[in-house]
């Protein structure tokens, strides 16, 4: 049944900028602080306190719109989006409506069938964000809201896009890549239980074939990835299930609840669509210069598309490992100085998306804070490099590096790891073991040349891992050979 | 008529005004009339004039990004009507 009809997502992404201070005053915009301790005339909405625009607002834009393909609009400007809520102290949001700073944008995402597909963004405009309402729960504020006014005013950039996806899997690739991006870039946390970065979805169904879109829902409450799945592909049944049965979709805003996973009609705002925009004229017009747009397009970062083919062309990664470290930029950052100091993609690879990854999970660090920085831990790649000790004693010395912050010569030095290499001290390990083990050398030299490695094992265990396996191994085959 | 009755009503309302039918009859009235009187500026021949955004002409006043001091929660809550836990205290939003 859900086959005869193709799904049509619309995505609108609020990400919060990384300023130190809000959109149009000088409070400023940590998360967590006491309610209302971030609050001044302006965001209050006092008697004649007027915005002055951000700067470094701007600047992370246009840095955004730079990095999603968007056209930079050499001249925006600010309006008044008007609505009465308690969040909202002037009764209207600031925002753009004509003329947004960026525009004509897209990203291409990779579908699941190994094909590209381009989705566009129609916009991306700068808007300050409303105040935060906690509704009371205890028996004195049971039957009010409270308002805290710190995150009024906040700068937000909404990115807009084309109702280009047919699939809650397109949706997600698509939001995931716009994470990716925005963070790289640094103009946003990415940190979606904060809500720094949220995200509303509108939805539509229409029979395959048929030009014109279904009537669209609009979904809001949207906290994690796992979640819009799972909203959007609620959504889209329940869609399907009301056509089928002879309904009609309404267009009209519902809120996705984690606990049922289901969305429900948000009733009460049924006036909220008449915003009657007009020009703010408290802020003046936003002109960019080509200059400026230049300025900032030089101080863009590497973005992850271009590192993952990077890692694959000139360092020869599979598309998976490039994909896993270029994924998070400080990770990539790590990686690529791993690689200047050790010259070995291969083997900083797989430490670092074997150990270090490891470590970090279980530690639970970020990479930023990780004691074994990329000069240690090319220290232990060296030292394996040359021999000086295997590569199983290295996971060993990886993990006191972690614990102390010690180089690995140091640690090899104090601990006395170093291989042994001694023909005389691994041929009478060798010796001894074969002496011990009468039975298993008739075997092998009965044709179950399997047993080497129980061999290799034993004399391995006596050096308590410190003979070189490479000499263990052929000095064994000659001297059981050689019996 | 450049404006219904029933327009009045809806704009009141988006402006949570409570009306009565009395206001309603004459703010149709008033407001025909403002609208008729502004409909003169149609008359012009605006062919290549950009719309103005400001009146005054000017562009980009910014401020650099630098915290400045806020008000106390107490200072923020001086003149709110009803506050509880540092917040400004509402008639509740949601069921």
């Amino acid at each position: 049944m859900t086959q005869r009809y193709e799904t049509v997502i619309g995505l609108e992404v609020h990400a919060q900028l990384t300023t130190n201070t809000k959109i149009f005053c000088g409070c400023s915009t940590e998360f967590g602080q006491t309610p209302n301790s971030q609050t001044c005339p302006v965001c209050l909405a006092l008697p004649g306190a007027l915005p002055v625009l951000n700067q470094k607002a701007v600047e992370l834009a246009i840095r955004t719109g730079l990095a999603t393909n968007c056209q930079i609009a050499p001249r925006s400007i600010f309006a008044r989006k008007n609505y009465f809520y308690p969040d909202l102290p002037k009764g209207y949001q600031i925002s753009q409506f004509e003329l947004p700073v960026c525009e004509h944008g897209w990203l291409d995402i990779d579908l699941e069938n190994g094909e590209r597909k381009r989705i566009g963004i129609t916009r991306a405009h700068m808007e300050e964000d409303a105040g935060k309402l906690v509704h009371g729960d205890t028996p004195e504020t049971s039957s009010n809201s409270l308002v805290d006014l710190n995150r009024a005013c906040t700068p937000l950039l909404e990115i807009v896009s084309e109702p280009d996806m047919r699939s809650a899997d397109e949706a997600i690739s698509y939001l995931k890549k716009l994470h990716q991006i925005v963070v790289y870039l640094g103009v946003c946390d990415g940190n979606l239980e904060e809500g720094s970065f949220r995200c509303d979805a509108n939805i539509s169904v229409r029979p395959y074939g048929q030009e014109e879109l279904g009537t669209r829902a609009e979904l809001k409450n949207l906290n994690s990835f796992r979640f819009i799945k799972q909203a959007i592909e609620f959504e889209v049944e329940r869609q399907i299930d009301l056509i089928e049965s002879g309904g009609k979709v309404v267009q009209e805003t519902r809120l996705f609840d984690s606990n049922t996973g289901m969305t429900r009609s948000m009733r009460g705002k049924e006036d909220a669509h008449d915003y009657r925009y007009v020009p703010d004229p408290d802020l003046v017009p936003l002109v960019i210069s080509q200059e400026w747009i230049e300025e900032v397009r030089a101080t863009l970062p590497e973005l992850p598309e271009a590192k993952r083919s990077r890692f694959v062309e000139e360092l020869g990664l599979t598309a998976y490992d490039a994909e896993v470290l270029a994924a998070d930029r400080e990770l990539a950052d790590y990686f690529d100085a791993s690689v200047a100091l050790a010259k070995d993609a291969k083997s900083c690879a797989n430490w670092i998306m074997g150990d270090v990854l490891r470590k970090l999970k279980e530690t639970d660090t970020t990479i930023a804070n990780a004691p074994v920085s990329p000069e240690l831990l090319t220290g232990l790649l060296a030292r394996i490099a040359d021999n000086t000790i295997s590569g199983k004693i290295a996971k060993k010395v990886f993990e006191k590096m972690w614990q102390n912050g010690q180089t690995a010569d140091q640690i090899i030095d104090k601990e006395g790891l170093k291989q042994v290499t001694d023909t005389g001290a691994i041929e009478s390990l060798v010796d001894e073991v074969i002496a011990a083990n009468p039975g298993q050398v008739a075997e092998y030299l009965g044709g179950k040349e399997k047993l080497i490695g129980f061999f290799v094992g034993k004399v391995m265990q006596a050096s308590q891992g410190k003979a070189n396996p490479g000499m263990v191994n052929q000095l064994l085959k000659q001297k059981l050979t050689g019996n | 008529m450049k404006i219904t009755r029933a327009e009045v009503e809806h704009v009141g309302r988006l402006a949570r005004l409570a009306l009565s039918d009395e206001e309603l009859d004459s703010l149709t009235g008033e407001m025909d009339a403002i609208l008729d009187y502004v409909e003169q500026l149609k008359t012009l021949d605006t062919d290549g004039i950009v719309p103005t955004a400001h009146a005054v002409p000017m562009e980009n006043a910014f401020r650099a990004d630098e915290v400045k001091p806020s008000f106390t929660p107490e200072q923020a809550l001086s003149n709110a009507p009803d506050a509880s836990e540092n917040a400004f205290r509402v008639r509740r939003v949601i069921e």
